[in-house]
């Protein structure tokens, strides 16, 4: 009764392999390898989120004692994430202690002291409020890729966290990888800096360093010789507006040149701050910088309120669409970088099937040939056994929705080679009780009996190394380590009860006197 | 029908010297090997770098597609053809995590079909990085120092019947390591420091059984592992998955003659060791055989119809069973013997 009772839930669960519509509406997952896809793992270069933080807390802090009225001071962010301040003015000192107590209790002071009237100190945060801001933008990365592969249209993507700083990325069957791959690797850090038209962009190339300043390029590709022009823009450091505000960012196509742009709404915030930026610089050159990349620096011609702004540039539809969408989403909070990489085309993954399913229907052909020929009608229930025990493991691939890999097929043909292996124990044991003289029943019963614990055994130690490779491997070896637990449970199931209750049936029942081994 | 004769009486134990000699050699060869070529030859899921797949629509030789990678500038190539001729299918490896870069499976595409002349089509890239080639590194190693030490709780447990004993085992290996792990050694040191614990413990709280399977284990893994690097074979994720089923699946033969011999022992217990030993092995033989070859006609299929991605696993693990089964005749029944000879302490 257990024994149908077990195939009967394993035909339940097998059926939407074939019918998706049946309940339980599980079907066997196929791994990249076999479908085709890409495989990403990400690393968040989380210590930039720090930096870029502290960055923030220095303008603020330069604002604010310039409100103060605090003026010889040198701030700088040195080491990275440690910002350096220098006040010259030994009157100041206590105003100045005083707003960093007010305003900004979140910071650390390492190191204080006096050359002369000079206070420099050195601060930085708390290695916690670090360790928060690096997580934060593990968590804030995830999400943000989440979004722009979500608007890219892949089905069923698998984006998850993987270690403290890693993003693993799955996308089945997806076949633009590079677009993919260019998609949500940029940083996509969208700033609006103003150019320095005081000091010459040659002179700047040429060596001389212009405080606060710095140089950027501009890449463009000439559509008739298809050559790349690398135009560099002496920009200031200081980012006047980012991605931040936006609320929006879409497609556009110029009515003029039929040419696509992005056109970028900001919320009332960003709006405010772009109208006063276009008011205090009008006739100077704004430059729309992402990721470092100038992609044009028009003159301000007038005040623009209302907050909307379109970068242009020579895109095609398709750069258009994937700028817009990152825009959308939002930047990554620390870049990113892609440190492992597996794809797999579909033709590759159906090959993949092709020669998994024809070695294993040779392999299996051949065991079963030779289990008949060797054992005859007991090597007959043996095959059967191994058949159901191969429609086992495909259920209980459907039934946990585990994943089928490359290596997950050879874990099955493995299976088909090992599962008769108890069979083989216990016909074995039986032939060696009727050359004992015993009659036909007593030799199969004390066969099994005396065969069963070595069986256990031998399965368990094979057990223990797929359960510990399942908590080890990655990927495709998971896939392996899956199929074969699952194959030495099934073949446990069938070889010691399942031919069991038809031997018990053929001697007990039918009362057989001879057995055919 | 019968490949072994019930009566069959083949004096294993004998040849036990010969055998000893033999495994010895094996063992030897296979750590010259690994000595001579600077360690197991590592595949890019370990060493970090970049495989491409690339299958041309007509022929294509690997002179083209050399040429092809050359006019890219990329360094540190290597072209070898994979799988059948007929289907111009190459592996091209590139020592450096390189694909990250805009464009790159596109550039490749053109490059190769302009060098060689036929459509180039990109099936597979694999991109490992460096760090993450030694976190898989460690992963792998630590998969088969945890499964070791789980096998070598369970055998002792089992065959001894002193699970107190083998709990305390697990701890002292356990307390060790992490003893270890302080000191940050490398993890292969600290494997070879695990096993020589553990067959220390086995040798000094006098679990012969125990012992012997693990010598068979210690004594497959390596020739498996000679073996590749014999071969020149590079170690991938797959491979290790096929060492560590290895581990699991030769103990299988080890056990069934073991546990003949013990069930031999209580109905013969007058006779000496030496034959009990040996007709265990002997009674066993059939199915030692038998089991394996099953599992080897199965595997063997994969071997020559799985494709080129499956085929270095397929070889490790007929290997393996052809070794395991080796030693569970040769060397573990022989070492049990072994064993048992040195005089008793107490």
């Amino acid at each position: 009764m257990a024994t149908l009772g077990v195939m009967a839930i394993a035909v339940v669960y097998l059926i939407p392999s074939f019918n998706p519509n049946w309940w339980p509406k599980k079907r066997i997952n196929l791994g990249l390898d076999l479908q085709g896809g890409m495989h990403l793992v990400l690393e968040v270069d989380a210590q930039k989120a720090v930096e870029s933080t502290m960055e923030r807390i220095l303008q603020e802090l330069r604002e604010l004692l310039w409100k103060e009225g605090i003026r010889q001071v040198a701030a700088e962010r040195v080491g990275g994430d440690k910002i350096s301040i220098r006040i010259e003015d030994p009157k100041r000192v206590a105003d100045f202690e005083k707003v960093l107590d007010k305003e900004f209790k979140e910071l650390r002071i390492l190191e204080k002291s006096t050359q002369g009237d000079v206070l420099v100190v050195q601060m930085d945060l708390p290695d916690k409020e670090k360790e928060n801001i690096q997580k934060l933008a593990v968590g804030q990365a995830l999400e943000t890729i989440r979004n722009r592969i979500d608007q890219f249209g892949v089905s069923e993507p698998d984006i998850r966290r993987q270690g403290e700083r890693r993003i693993l990325i799955q996308l089945p069957g997806i076949k633009e990888t590079q677009r993919a791959k260019d998609l949500i690797g940029k940083t996509a850090l969208l700033e609006f800096k103003l150019l320095d038209e005081t000091h010459a962009v040659e002179d700047a190339l040429k060596g001389s360093m212009v405080p606060g300043a710095e140089i950027l390029y501009q890449t463009q590709t000439d559509p008739k010789t298809q050559r790349t022009l690398k135009t560099p823009y002496l920009v200031k450091k200081r980012s006047l507006l980012t991605g931040a505000y936006l609320t929006e960012a879409r497609v556009e196509i110029d009515s003029q040149y039929n040419e696509p742009h992005v056109s970028l709404s900001f919320d009332k915030k960003g709006a405010r701050i772009f109208e006063r930026i276009t008011e205090e610089n009008v006739k100077k050159r704004l430059a729309i910088v992402l990721d470092q990349n100038v992609y044009s620096a028009p003159v301000i011609q007038e005040k623009i309120s209302g907050g909307q702004a379109r970068i242009t540039g020579n895109f095609t539809l398709e750069e258009a669409r994937d700028l817009a969408i990152i825009l959308r989403a939002g930047a990554l909070p620390a870049p990113v970088e892609i440190i492992e990489e597996r794809t797999v085309g579909p033709s590759l993954g159906t090959d993949s099937i092709r020669k998994g399913l024809l070695s294993g229907v040779i392999g299996g052909i051949l065991v079963v040939l030779f289990m008949a020929v060797y054992y005859k009608v007991s090597g007959v229930i043996a095959n059967l056994a191994l058949i159901v025990n191969i429609f086992l493991i495909a259920a209980g691939l459907a039934g946990f929705q585990a994943t089928l890999t490359l290596p997950g097929i050879a874990g099955i043909i493995l299976t088909i080679g090992m599962a008769v292996d108890a069979n083989v124990l216990i016909f074995e044991r039986i032939r060696e009780e009727l050359r004992l003289g015993k009659t036909a029943r007593a030799s199969m019963e004390s066969g099994f009996d005396r065969a069963s614990l070595t069986i256990l055994d031998s399965n368990v130690t094979t057990l223990i190394a797929a359960l510990v490779l399942f908590q080890f491997g990655t990927g495709p070896v998971k896939g392996f380590a899956v199929t074969l637990s699952l194959g030495i449970c099934s073949s446990m199931f069938t070889a010691l009860i399942l031919t069991r209750t038809i031997f018990d049936y053929l001697l007990i029942n039918r009362k057989m006197k001879r057995m055919s081994i | 029908m019968q490949f072994i004769k019930p009566d069959i009486n083949i004096d294993f134990l004998g040849k036990k010297v010969i055998a000893f000699g033999l495994s010895g050699a094996m063992i030897l060869i296979s750590i010259a090997s690994l000595v001579f070529h600077g360690g197991p030859k590592y595949g890019i899921d370990f060493a970090g770098g970049t495989i491409i797949q690339v299958k041309f629509a007509g022929p294509a030789s690997i002179s083209g597609v050399k040429e092809g990678m050359r006019t890219l500038s990329i360094e540190g190539t290597t072209v070898q053809s994979f799988g059948e001729k007929a289907d111009y299918e190459y592996l091209i490896r590139i020592d450096k995590a390189v694909t990250a870069s805009e464009g790159f499976s596109e550039d490749i595409k053109k490059a190769l079909t302009t060098s060689t002349g036929s459509q180039a089509e990109i099936r597979r890239v694999e991109m490992v990085g460096p760090q993450v080639g030694k976190d898989l590194r460690e992963k792998a190693l630590f998969a088969i120092f945890f499964s070791l030490l789980f096998i070598a709780i369970y055998i002792s447990g089992r065959f001894e019947f002193k699970w107190i004993l083998s709990g305390v085992m697990a701890g002292v290996l356990i307390g060790a390591v992490y003893l270890l792990t302080l000191f940050t050694v490398s993890i292969p040191i600290l494997i070879v420091f695990a096993m020589a614990v553990t067959l220390a413990l086995f040798w000094v709280l006098n679990l012969k059984y125990a012992l012997g399977a693990i010598v068979a284990l210690i004594h497959d893994v390596t020739i498996t592992v000679g073996v590749f690097s014999l071969f020149d074979k590079e170690f991938s994720l797959p491979i290790i998955a096929a060492i560590l089923t290895i581990i699991g699946y030769s103990l299988n033969d080890t056990i069934i003659v073991f546990d003949r011999i013990r069930e031999n022992l209580k109905k013969h217990h007058k006779k000496p060791l030496e034959l009990v030993i040996n007709r265990s092995v002997n009674e066993t033989l059939s199915r030692t055989i038998l089991t394996s070859l099953t599992t080897l006609i199965a595997v063997l299929a994969l071997l020559l119809f799985g494709g080129g991605i499956i085929h270095d696993f397929a070889f490790a693990m007929i290997v393996g069973i052809i070794v395991g089964t080796y030693s569970s005749v040769y060397v573990a029944s022989p070492f049990l013997l072994t064993f048992q000879a040195r005089p008793k302490k107490r």
